[in-house]
């Protein structure tokens, strides 16, 4: 059975396309068949975080249109023989996306034997974030640990639970996942930042993973590689944790206490 | 899109439409009154669909002027979409306007409220069998909800959600948003909730707002209620 994922946030610029490029590469490197698609209609940038921009020919508005088959606009990933990546239209405007255009798309991935397709949502909540999300099976919601972000999550909670197909149809609702990002424990423990509970209080949602505010999330953006295939480093690492646990794997949260420096680590109480 | 999809179907189905059921002919008091009403719950209440009912006032044979009610209905920001229990005449009237007519005969109307019909003009379908709503699922900002009875909601009610019954709340979880009971006017409605925070508690149009709820203890079981036009908030110990 194919999942297909949404990764969704209301607010803009919190981590979602970051997040799409992870996880799909997450779930293609564990041996699932991944499609990534880019719903930002007019900001494209997922590929340019998979580092696949020079290869796009045909985009997901060409396969909408009929001027591309489905096959000819996949763009399948240079690290990852799983991996598949439809990107968006810089060219049109978001209103080129229909539901009936989209739905077929997905249909013919699954058709294809994809087992996760996952949806990188543009910020808002206009046509492109509604398309990205009506189809979905899971909501990855992704917040930072700031008030206009959670709030703005709490709203597209509410969108995925009224307006989903899967609302409109009367079947189980959409899994959601809070998947908490740009977490800084020291900005916490000063009080400039939420902390994971205070988030868990205001949403009550299943925390999927806390991924840490890194500056490897740059770097690999600016080389083109999904931060995940970047183990060493520490949002690497959670994001990698964040795809086990979805498949079902018992990982304990990390990056949620404050770092301890050389002394906390041989005398901290903990 | 398969060229052979059927354009059309018809399908049954049934909706809970408010019922106006009017008691004076005097034109100028039914707007009022219906402002006031329609003033409770702006949103619920905007471009929302209406029946209106005149089996009362003919009973006293007191012919209401079809054209000029519809005005004032549509005034108040409500869609007049039928008439009920109206003269032939009126019935003439109305359809002219393009309302249709239902017939009288109704077995879900019943004036359970006897002793003040001049304050009852709005009387909700569904308020006969006025049971209880259930709501499991947390009610997120920009949701909104209303229940022709009593609402009960078993998971948290988010900053920006808005809750509304004609009965009673009850919200066991955290209340953050905003929850109006008894906005058809019902005075004795009350709202219950195990952890008030919320940014507007209403019951039958008397408020108060999160800066008036400042000394409120969170996370502790409290009842609202009217006492005249005081809303009282009260520990449940
Ligand atoms: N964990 C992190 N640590 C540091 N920077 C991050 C982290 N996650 C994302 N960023 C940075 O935040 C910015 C926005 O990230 P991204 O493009 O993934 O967000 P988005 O939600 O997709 O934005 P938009 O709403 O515009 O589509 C980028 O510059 C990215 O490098
Ligand atoms: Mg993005």
């Amino acid at each position: 059975m194919t999942r297909i994922i949404v990764v969704t946030s209301g607010k803009g610029g919190v981590g979602k396309t970051t997040t799409s490029a992870a996880i799909a590469m997450g779930f293609a490197k564990k041996g699932h068949k991944t499609a990534v698609i880019d719903f930002d209609v007019g900001l494209r940038n997922l590929d340019l975080i998979m580092g696949c921009e020079r290869r796009v020919v045909y985009d997901i508005v060409n396969v909408i249109y009929g001027e591309a088959t489905l096959n000819q606009a996949l763009i399948k990933d240079k690290h990852c023989e799983n991996l598949y990546i439809l990107p968006a239209s810089q060219t049109r405007d978001k209103d080129a996306l229909s539901q009936e255009g989209v739905g077929q798309i997905l249909e013919e991935l699954a058709a294809k034997d994809f087992k996760y397709i996952v949806c990188d949502s543009p910020a808002g909540i206009e046509k492109g974030a509604h398309l990205a999300m009506y189809f979905a099976d899971d909501a990855f919601v992704v917040t930072n640990p700031e008030v206009a972000s959670v709030r703005d999550s709490d709203r597209m909670l509410g969108i995925l639970a009224s307006k989903s197909r899967r609302a409109e149809q009367n079947l189980e609702p959409i899994k959601e996942y809070l998947l908490l990002t740009r977490y800084s424990a020291e900005r916490v423990k000063i009080g400039e930042m939420l902390s994971v509970t205070d988030v868990q209080d205001i949403l009550s949602l299943h925390l999927l993973g806390v991924i840490p505010e890194s500056k490897s999330v740059l770097t690999a953006s600016n080389s083109g590689m999904p931060v995940i295939l970047d183990e060493k480093s520490d949002a690497g690492q959670a994001y990698a944790d964040i795809v086990a646990r979805y498949l079902g794997e018992d990982k304990p949260h990390r990056f949620i206490e404050e770092k301890k420096g050389i002394f906390g680590k041989f005398f901290g109480s903990k | 899109m398969p060229t052979n999809s059927p354009t059309l179907e018809f399908k049954s189905g049934s909706f809970s439409v408010p019922i106006l059921i009017l008691f004076t002919d005097d034109l100028k008091a039914i707007g009022q009154q219906l402002q006031e009403k329609v003033d409770l719950a702006p949103e619920f209440f905007k471009n929302s669909p209406l029946i209106f009912d005149v089996q009362e006032l003919n009973k006293l044979s007191r012919a209401l002027d079809i054209p000029a009610l519809v005005d004032i209905i549509r005034q108040s920001g409500l869609l007049p979409t039928g008439i009920r229990g109206g003269t032939t005449e009126q019935n003439k009237e109305a359809l002219a306007l393009l309302i249709p007519v239902y017939s009288a005969h109704s077995s879900t109307l019943t004036s359970a409220d006897t002793q003040a019909p001049k304050q009852k003009i709005i009387e909700s379908e569904s308020s006969v069998n006025a049971s209880a709503t259930i709501i499991t699922r947390p009610v997120r900002s920009g949701q909104r909800l209303y229940a022709s009875g009593d609402l009960i909601v078993l998971a948290q009610v988010s900053a920006g959600a808005e809750i509304m019954a004609e009965g009673n709340i009850h919200v066991y979880n955290t209340l953050r948003g905003r929850a109006l009971a008894g906005v058809q006017g019902n005075v004795d409605a009350r709202i219950f909730c195990s952890d008030l925070q919320a940014e507007l508690i209403s019951i039958a149009g008397n408020y108060k707002i999160s800066e008036d709820m400042r000394d409120v203890v969170s996370k502790k079981s409290v009842q609202v209620y009217l006492q005249g036009h005081t809303l009282i908030i009260k520990d449940i110990v």
